[in-house]
């Protein structure tokens, strides 16, 4: 392909250098910032670097990152999702209530969760393209409701404030195997969800750079105008972006479900913030347009190695949170920076 | 043949009346120019043929067919192809994605664009109409207003619009690419596409055109072919006529 562009082109070829490709790269930045917080653990806190340590900050990475993807995709698109954190926790509410007051297989509630999370999604997508509303404000909604309605149901059905557990019940191994399983690679313990998020990622960049509906993406979220106007569906699409983000959280609720076999139905709130976070920071635009799936997989092992990080340095957990405010505000910046150079140049 | 045709076409936004009794028909290889003052409704017009905005009173007919357009989809599907004026494109994303946006060609088994093809299409059309881009990757935003509105058009013609419509195409620009903008405009209707042309340009327009129609204030002031005015008609009629007349006054010194 670029033999035959360079040889029609002229000179002026030279201008955009393979360096300036790199730099315009929507999760540059976050690489660059993932390199400083590895080499800086990696000097600072004593088994940063062991083996098993890799283990735990990737499933920490991969509890982000599951979500962080479809999240990014969302932002790229235009748009936030403030249910994202509880809906989490709803959709393994779902699962284990229903298979736990049906006495059925755990798989069934598995497959009725599913349902309803999507629902869920869809519903947050078609009251945002219905009335209009910010999305800011109509998923602000659906996140007090979840909030309530988590706690609240669980209260009237099991009495308290977390499920019972469903560890007895048929399916409990076979889907503890898919969504809670470990498995032992040279040595070091790796938790399945971390297959999940790379799969996650190949999927969601493959439809971002691959595919027309990611072509969309990009227009709704860059001209949402522009995309209608050359017949974009931004309907379907925005719907379309807002289930996908309910699809990664039934995995993580299912995850969460059959890691501990019982929910606390509180869980969740504020997740919603971390998921954007890990998006911010990997680069994607908080005005939509751009970014890319792989950054927000950056951003969430930024997020894993700081978490883990501070454990293994033996300092005092409360400063994860200022850290990640840091590392936020240096992401976003240098992003910009980037961003501005490599387009004011182009 | 007239490829689209408005008559007695009105609009109101709420309250405001946008449109009320405006006429007009666009010919194949002909360039069709609306002129107006801003908020004259020009722009209103053009929503119109191009699906955004449904009519409230007269008839648009499409190849003789009385038609009412529901999406911007069904417009295009009809072969017309609009450049808004305000929507034009997307400007953080690359020329080839843009060139092909929804309208994107898709190959092999899990339907993948086609993105070779796209690149080498997008690069291969701009150079037809003289704009040699050095990366068709580049995000669009940062062409220049007179090479983005030469990419419209070029996809328009690519796609096979039989009816282009331009919302002041040149009004952003400085003389010399507003020149350029008006040969690829030029250069369409040379291929035999329909072509409306606003702006409030009369010169533009003069340049050009074939018929022209006037606007003020959602109403037609004036609708002529080409042989029937001349530059200087055109101009005072655009401006006003007394209008322009009584500002001279004001404006004589003592
Ligand atoms: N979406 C809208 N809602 C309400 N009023 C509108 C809308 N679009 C345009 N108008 C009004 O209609 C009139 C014509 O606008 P427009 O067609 O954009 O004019 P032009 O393109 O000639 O400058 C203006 O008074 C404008 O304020
Ligand atoms: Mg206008």
């Amino acid at each position: 392909m670029s033999a035959t562009l360079d040889k029609t082109h002229d000179e002026r070829i030279l201008r955009t250098s393979p360096l300036r490709r790199l730099l315009s790269r929507p999760e540059f930045g976050s690489v660059v910032g993932a390199l400083a917080v590895f080499l800086f653990f990696a000097v600072a806190a004593d088994g940063f670097l062991r083996a098993s340590s890799l283990g735990t900050v990737l499933y920490a990475s991969s509890t982000i990152g599951i979500m962080a993807v479809p999240v990014a995709l969302l932002m790229i698109g235009g748009e936030f999702d403030l249910s994202a954190g509880v809906l989490v926790t709803s959709s393994a509410l779902v699962s284990s209530m229903f298979s736990y007051q049906m006495t059925a297989d755990t798989w069934v509630g598995v497959g009725v969760s599913l349902l309803v999370t999507l629902a869920v999604g869809a519903a947050n997508g078609f009251v945002l393209t219905r009335t209009r509303l910010p999305s800011f404000i109509v998923t602000l909604g659906t996140f007090l409701m979840l909030t309530g309605m988590n706690l609240g149901l669980t209260k009237l059905i099991d009495g308290t404030v977390s499920t019972k557990t469903i560890a007895d019940m048929e399916g409990f191994p076979s889907a503890h195997a898919v969504f809670a399983s470990t498995l032992t690679v040279g040595g070091v313990d790796f938790k399945i969800t971390i297959i999940w998020w790379l799969a996650l990622v190949a999927i969601a960049s493959w439809i971002l750079l691959r595919t027309r509906a990611g072509n969309w993406i990009f227009a709704v979220g860059g001209n949402q105008d522009a995309a209608r106007a050359v017949g974009v569906p931004v309907t379907r699409t925005k719907i379309g972006l807002y289930m996908g983000v309910a699809f990664g959280a039934w995995i993580s609720g299912q995850h969460l479900l059959f890691s501990y076999d019982a929910v606390q139905s509180g869980e969740g709130v504020g997740n919603e913030l971390i998921y954007i976070i890990a998006a911010v920071i990997g680069g994607c635009l908080i005005t939509g347009g751009h970014g890319s799936a792989v950054g927000s997989a950056v951003g969430a092992l930024l997020f894993g190695m700081t978490s883990k990080g501070i454990v293994f340095a033996e300092w005092n957990p409360d400063w994860f949170k200022f850290f990640l405010g840091a590392m936020l505000l240096l992401a976003t910046l240098l992003n910009t920076w980037v961003r501005k150079r490599a387009e004011a140049a182009a | 043949m007239t490829l689209v045709r408005l008559t007695g076409v009105s609009k109101h936004y709420g309250t405001v009346r946008a449109l009320e009794g405006v006429s007009l028909e666009v010919h194949a290889g002909q360039i069709t120019c609306v002129l107006g003052d801003n908020g004259a409704g020009k722009s209103t017009l053009i929503k119109i043929i191009a699906g955004l905005h449904r009519h409230d009173g007269g008839t648009l007919d499409i190849e003789g067919e009385e038609t009412v357009l529901n999406s911007p989809r069904e417009a295009l599907d009809r072969g017309i192809a609009t450049v808004h004026q305000d929507l034009a494109v997307v400007p953080l994303m690359p020329v080839w994605r843009n060139f092909f946006l929804g309208s994107e060609p898709r190959t092999g088994l899990l339907r993948r664009l086609d993105v070779d093809f796209m690149r080498r299409t997008t690069h291969a059309e701009l150079l037809r109409m003289g704009i040699d881009l050095r990366d068709v990757d580049q995000p669009i935003g940062t062409l220049s207003g007179g090479e983005r509105q030469c990419v419209a058009i070029a996809r328009a013609v690519y796609f096979g619009a039989k009816v282009l419509i331009l919302d002041e195409p040149t009004a952003a620009l400085g003389v010399k690419q507003s020149g350029v903008v008006l040969k690829y405009v030029a250069a369409a209707r040379d291929r035999g596409l329909g072509v409306v042309l606003i702006t409030h340009n009369p010169h533009h327009a003069h340049l050009v055109g074939d018929r022209f129609v006037l606007l003020r204030r959602g109403t037609m002031v004036g609708s002529h072919t080409r042989d029937e005015i001349t530059l200087d008609e055109l101009t005072s009629q655009m401006a006003g006529g007394s209008d322009l007349e009584s500002l001279r006054h004001e404006l004589e010194r003592g």
